[in-house]
């Protein structure tokens, strides 16, 4: 009896000193940003890009003001979930209650920043969403963000793009099925289709992971459609682009921006040829400011960028200038930002100035072009048609909001 | 009709891949009564050999049947080493303690396998280049196949007759049914039982990389846990068969297979993973012993 109540004042002495260690680990005085992504996993080049173009603008940061902001350092703590959902819930919990940082920069796949969202909501942290378009996002909350358009304007942009440039009648549609992004597009998508006058002839699905289309694929062949509209995650995309092609279904495949990365050509190979996509950016876009962050990115990483990569320089850039402002303006409530003040009324005060910036952010000049955010914490920016020709992503047309 | 055909096509060939697991699965129980878990993943490493052999070999920028024959063979030969490396420390120790410590041992080194790939592959998937182009081949009545998926089926059948070549014919198969009918009597005829059953590990374990090889081959994404549902399949396809059962084993699979590609093409895709427990609950409640499988009656 005695040891086992021995054992229990061990145990809870224990978790007291692990408390006691966590609340001492943030007494520098710095603001600490928080970044997560799927470093690895199934679609791993969402969140390699993220954390490059979040990297990219520190660096900027580091070279033009020392990397402070209002007399404080900034540090960006990275956070992998591996692309998992569940794993995005812990890491921005971790992010929050550990790190203790001042906002969270995150996800790409819309199911993701979804299982992470309500946690920030609830901590009253901003979270900036640089890439995920599924509507559902936002409205978790007035602290969630995203830089980029939504799906029921991206379902529309290729709904149009199908209907009045590639006058097709008949579309079948492939979805995932586990994930919200997918599901949400199709629907939208559908909706303005048939609203144009075409018909989704046949809707098949599959689940993210999965190897083998074909026998979705044999089912859609039957259906002789125009085209096929798969809004998926590249990894899936490229490999039912090969196994298309190997069925004899030579329609042309039509996307979203989940397409975006440059695995997936290496992937889909000349499977994807005669392939359209809508997307944010447009690498062979004359824009100068677009064409000079292309410079500075492939200077530092050697590699192209995405468009994925792009919108996670303009949410650090749009958190930076938010973060600018406040410090100029209100200098006294800026202080509850450093890390020594977390978890104090100083720094919920902060939390909600900053909030307050974000949401008013008004013509900021962005790579991924002008971001304006709506009542909903939604950027409108015009979509990208991306087609792929001879194994290269080239600039097909703009479709305004 | 033609639809139906094609769907035919995909499951006779993706059903030739699980029988290829599942023959390694069958023998090795025929042969130990034990259930190897880590199959799976030997199946999983058999892809990744592959995929560094085809680059170290060039084969990916100059496809040739030449070069796709030699990294099939080291894949294979490769996966064989680690078969007997895991058969010497994991199982050996544990081969005259009860059955359940053996199970529990199979699941270790799965796990280990799994999370080891993780480690040293890393967690985000490979594209496995094309050692073989893919050409299609139309069948009449809209019915295409490509030539990997007939590599598939013929490598698939030709490895299967091998092993029946090698378990009937040869002495050395005749040890491995000596060992299989009672493992005392075999050592007292002077047939080396520990050698048996290194040699049955590392047939297995070649099988399941030849499977990994021609799954990769037509499905290029590798990744460290890629063998943990088809092991799992191949295992209930195993059972459905008759476990121990080599004709079995292949009819097994094709059913499973088949069943798998209906499923998705005419119910729904979600049920995919479903319909192989599906079938793994009707045969056990309709015939234990499975399609093939003789029933014996449990020695107490």
């Amino acid at each position: 009896m005695t040891s086992r109540l021995l054992s229990r004042l061990a145990a809870l002495a224990a978790l007291g000193f692990a408390l006691a260690g966590c609340g001492g680990s943030g007494s520098k005085n710095e603001i600490v940003i928080g970044e997560y992504g799927s470093l690895t996993g199934n679609d791993a080049t969402f969140g390699q890009s993220t954390k490059n173009g979040v990297e990219l603008a520190y660096q900027e940061l580091v070279a033009n003001k020392q990397g402070k902001i209002g007399g404080l350092p900034v540090r960006i703590v990275s956070e992998d979930d591996q692309g998992k959902a569940e794993e995005a819930a812990t890491v921005v919990q971790k992010l929050l209650n550990q790190d203790r940082v001042v906002t969270v920069i995150g996800e790409v796949a819309s199911s993701r920043s979804l299982a992470a969202a309500p946690a920030c909501q609830a901590a009253q942290v901003p979270m900036i969403s640089p890439s995920s378009t599924n509507p559902k996002v936002t409205l978790v909350g007035d602290y969630i963000f995203r830089m980029c358009f939504i799906d029921p304007f991206q379902g529309t942009v290729m709904a149009k793009f199908a209907a009045q440039n590639l006058k097709l009648k008949k579309v079948a549609i492939l979805k995932d099925v586990k994930s919200d992004y997918s599901v949400g597009l199709t629907q939208f998508f559908t909706e303005s289709f048939t609203a144009l006058g075409g018909s989704v002839i046949t809707e098949q699905a599959f689940s993210a992971g999965d190897q083998d289309f074909r026998a979705q694929l044999t089912a859609i062949k039957a259906k002789h459609p125009d085209a096929i509209y798969i809004p998926g995650y590249y990894t899936e995309v490229g490999l039912i682009a090969r196994q298309a092609r190997e069925l004899g279904l030579t329609c042309p495949l039509l996307g979203g921006d989940g397409w975006e990365s440059d695995q997936l050509i290496q992937i889909g190979g000349d499977a994807l040829n005669g392939a359209y996509y809508s997307n944010h950016f447009a690498v062979d876009n004359p824009d100068p400011r677009l064409q000079e962050f292309l410079g500075r990115y492939k200077a530092k990483y050697g590699n192209e960028p995405d468009a994925i990569g792009g919108l996670a320089y303009d949410a650090a850039n749009v958190l930076f200038q938010a973060l600018q402002k406040l410090s100029e303006t209100d200098p006294e409530t800026f202080a509850g930002f450093s890390s020594a003040k977390a978890g104090t009324d100083a720094r919920k005060a902060a939390e909600k100035k900053l909030r307050d910036l974000i949401a008013t952010t008004t013509g900021y000049p962005g790579v991924t072009g002008t971001i304006t955010l709506d009542e909903n914490r939604n950027a409108a920016k015009p979509a990208m048609v991306i087609a792929i020709k001879g194994g290269k992503k080239v600039y097909d047309s703009t479709i305004n909001p | 009709m033609s639809e139906f055909l094609q769907q035919l096509v995909n499951g006779v060939t993706w059903g030739s891949v699980y029988a290829l697991i599942a023959l390694g699965y069958t023998m090795v129980y025929g042969i130990l009564r034990l259930i190897n878990f880590a199959h799976g993943d030997v199946y999983m490493l058999g892809a990744f050999f592959a995929y560094f052999a085809s680059r170290a070999l060039g084969a990916a920028t100059d496809p040739n049947p030449g070069k796709a024959l030699l990294v099939l063979v080291i894949s294979m030969l490769a996966a064989g080493a680690v078969g007997i490396v895991i058969e010497r420390f994991a199982y050996k120790p544990v081969r005259k303690s009860s059955r359940l410590s053996a199970l529990i041992t199979a699941i270790g080194v799965s796990l280990l396998l799994e999370n080891g790939g993780i480690l040293v592959f890393g967690s985000d998937p490979k594209f496995f280049p094309q050692i073989i182009t893919a050409r299609n081949i139309p069948l009449g009545l809209g019915v295409t196949i490509s030539n990997q998926q007939i590599i598939i089926l013929v490598v698939s059948l030709a490895l299967m007759f091998a092993l029946r070549f090698i378990v009937l014919q040869t002495r050395v198969g005749k040890a491995m049914r000596a060992v299989s009918y009672n493992p005392t009597a075999a050592a007292l005829m002077g047939i080396s039982v520990d050698r048996i059953v290194t040699f049955t590990f590392m047939l297995g374990s070649m099988l399941a990389a030849a499977a990994g090889v021609l799954v990769a081959l037509q499905n290029p994404k590798i990744e460290p846990l890629m063998g943990i549902m088809p092991g799992l399949k191949a295992f209930v396809a195993a059972v459905l068969g008759g476990i121990g059962n080599i004709p079995g084993a292949v009819l097994g699979g094709l059913v499973m297979g088949i069943a798998e590609v209906m499923v998705v093409g005419y119910v729904s895709p979600t049920y995919r993973d479903a319909i192989a427990f599906v079938l793994l609950i009707v045969i056990l409640l309709v015939r234990p012993a499975g399609i093939l499988g003789k029933a014996t009656a449990e020695k107490v």
